[in-house]
């Protein structure tokens, strides 16, 4: 009796481990949907798209001959936007972030700016491009711009900017301030010359996933109204003459990188659609190029600093 | 003698006037008040950019509805608003919208859970280093790219194996769109599971179960509230994506619930009317509007959906 009763515990343990193991594996092997999927995709655009990649795909406007086409006007209209998007996106979202972390009672207001800000990141990019076409395209007389498209995106990316500074500014020890204060420094010399310094990585971090996020959206982009052909730059931000500055492009009408992917892949044409895949390459590229910038700057983050 | 060195020191260097020195401080309060105010605009942008949506949609929407009637909005069964003879049934965007993102969340959600429990509760510390930052780098690939790859390289593998599938279909969007999808559920489902404390798990393992009866009875239970917002916010992503669904489910409008068929979604539908040239305040235009307020008040469904959930099943500890 006693050694039946001990076989089937040791059966039922087994059955059980089994179930384990089984798990361990689908587990495993869910991970690796994941990764087989982001391989195909790389290795697809890349084997489809590495014989079009050249200089001369890099330095050409778009043509009907697809041989011919470039990406010049799509990656200087990505650069221009993508600085107006910066230089509007980073003082916002550090300054909000500030607010929110050093300055805020906790009252309503401060509820409602914090309850917005998580509803804000759960909106659709398209609800962006409607509120920027409706705003600024149209009741600000913007136009289909640079300045724009830029505001738009950096309305997108702001809750991503404020949510990085207040985990930084969150890992600075209390007794940090406290030094500061003891010393007579007011609220504002304490952020100025110790909050904002320690946790300058960690908004570095955050605007760099921001911006690698605003360079591949392209639904918000469309929206306003951004064209698809593009033969032509904005005029050069520098120039030789006094005043050596001029801000003309912010008013021009451009195009971006995904835009330019975009109407390369609905083309029938199969030659159109390798310039796709190449496009497709150079976007993956500098996003996974930003992305692991900011990770390994996490990363290191993590380990330098010991408060 | 020394008295006297020490009072003349002292004269030599003037006190500071009692004004002065209030004026000085005067001066430093409100700097620092005027620097406040400051901060609180910028956090107040935030708060102005969700109005400013409210207003922009329900402003130009009130005029669409003005020509159509809100019955003929919900009810018709077509949708033509560029043809002469104009229809408006929404019905008919929202049926491709909510096919696809079944596909995409009947793909997203299981895979999600199962590699969250697997990271958070079987993963050697190594596998779980590489895993979470290359999910990390999954969730950041543009969505365009996303389209491109279901449309050239998913379409024809999957028309390999169903004979007869169009170009163009909300299956392999869907598909496409479901994987996307699984790095934002795994990472939120595999916080969720890291914060339910270890002497629950200690406490299982204690009365004899193993991993997997631990994982699945104990953790998740107590997760759950966690891993159902980490659904929810799925589900919004899959009902506002939209490059994935304008590149390869085609831009028609269809009502059906059929996968294996193409159809436009609200946000394609959206694409759609923005790449060609609506003359501003024309009645298409507007469709626009009516249609992004309906996906604003789906996410908005979601999101207050996601805070009960929350609210209800949250387990303190």
């Amino acid at each position: 009796m006693a050694a039946t009763d001990l076989d089937r515990i040791r059966a039922l343990i087994a059955s059980h481990k089994r179930w384990d193991t089984a798990f361990a594996v689908l587990g495993f092997l869910a991970l690796m949907v994941g990764v087989l999927t982001f391989v195909a995709l790389f290795l697809d655009m890349t084997l489809k798209g590495l014989p079009r990649l050249s200089y001369e795909f890099f330095t050409s406007f778009p043509s009907r001959h697809a041989e011919h086409a470039g990406i010049l006007s799509a990656w200087v209209g990505s650069t221009l936007v993508m600085v107006v998007t910066a230089v509007v996106a980073v003082p916002l979202g550090v300054a909000s972030g500030v607010y929110l972390e050093e300055y805020a009672a906790k009252n309503w207001v401060t509820d409602v700016i914090e309850i917005n800000i998580t509803n804000l990141a759960g909106v659709p990019s398209i609800i962006y491009g409607l509120l920027a076409l409706g705003l600024f395209v149209y009741q600000f007389g913007l136009g289909q711009s640079i300045l724009s498209a830029g505001l738009t995106l950096a309305l997108l990316i702001l809750p991503v900017v404020i949510v990085a500074t207040r985990e930084a500014i969150r890992g600075i020890p209390q007794s940090i301030r406290e030094g500061a204060y003891a010393l007579g420094a007011t609220q504002w010399q304490t952020v100025r010359d110790h909050i904002l310094p320690y946790s300058s990585a960690g908004i570095l971090t955050g605007m760099i996933i921001g911006l690698a996020r605003a360079i591949g959206e392209t639904a918000p982009i469309i929206t306003i109204g951004a064209l698809t052909f593009i033969a032509f730059l904005p005029p050069a931000p520098v120039g030789a003459e006094p005043p050596f500055l001029n801000f003309e492009w912010l008013t021009s009408p451009f195009t971006v990188m995904p835009i330019q992917m975009f109407n390369w892949t609905s083309r029938p044409e199969a030659a159109f659609q390798l310039n796709a895949a190449a496009a497709g390459f150079v976007l993956v590229f500098m996003t996974l190029a930003m992305n692991g910038l900011a990770i390994w700057l996490r990363y290191r983050l993590r380990k330098n600093i010991k408060w | 003698m020394t008295a006297i060195a020490t009072g003349a020191n002292v004269s030599a260097m003037p006190p500071v006037p009692r004004a002065a020195r209030l004026s000085g401080r005067r001066l430093r309060i409100v700097r620092e008040r005027f620097i406040e105010s400051l901060l609180l605009l910028a956090a107040l942008v935030s708060v102005f950019t969700t109005l400013a949506i409210v207003y922009i949609l329900v402003k130009e929407s009130v005029v669409f509805f003005r020509e159509v009637p809100l019955a003929d909005f919900l009810t018709d069964t077509q949708w033509t608003p560029l043809f002469d003879d104009a229809h408006f049934g929404i019905m008919v965007l929202l049926s491709g919208t909510l096919t696809s993102s079944f596909v995409a969340l009947a793909i997203a959600i299981p895979l999600g859970t199962v590699i969250a429990i697997y990271l958070s509760e079987f993963a050697p510390f190594s596998v779980r280093e590489v895993a979470k930052p290359f999910l990390e780098l999954l969730g950041g690939v543009p969505t365009i790219v996303y389209g491109y790859f279901a449309l050239l390289f998913v379409t024809p593998i999957l028309q390999q194996l169903i004979p007869g599938l169009p170009g163009f279909n909300l299956l392999s969007a869907g598909i496409v769109m479901g994987i996307m999808i699984i790095p934002y559920v795994a990472s939120i489902s595999e916080d969720a599971m890291r914060a339910v404390p270890m002497s629950m798990r200690e406490g299982s393992y204690a009365m004899g179960a193993t991993r997997y009866q631990t994982a699945v009875r104990v953790v998740v239970p107590a997760a759950f509230s966690g891993l159902a917002s980490a659904y929810i916010l799925g589900i919004s992503r899959a009902v506002g994506e939209t490059m994935i669904l304008a590149v390869a489910a085609g831009m028609q409008p269809n009502l059906t619930f059929n996968p294996l068929e193409p159809a436009a979604t609200v946000t394609a539908y959206i694409v759609q009317v923005a790449l060609g040239d609506l003359p501003h305040g024309s009645i298409g235009y507007q469709t626009i509007f009516a249609a992004g307020l309906t996906l604003m008040l789906f996410t908005l469904a979601c999101n207050i959906a996601g805070h009960v959930l929350r609210r209800r099943f949250r387990e303190a500890y």
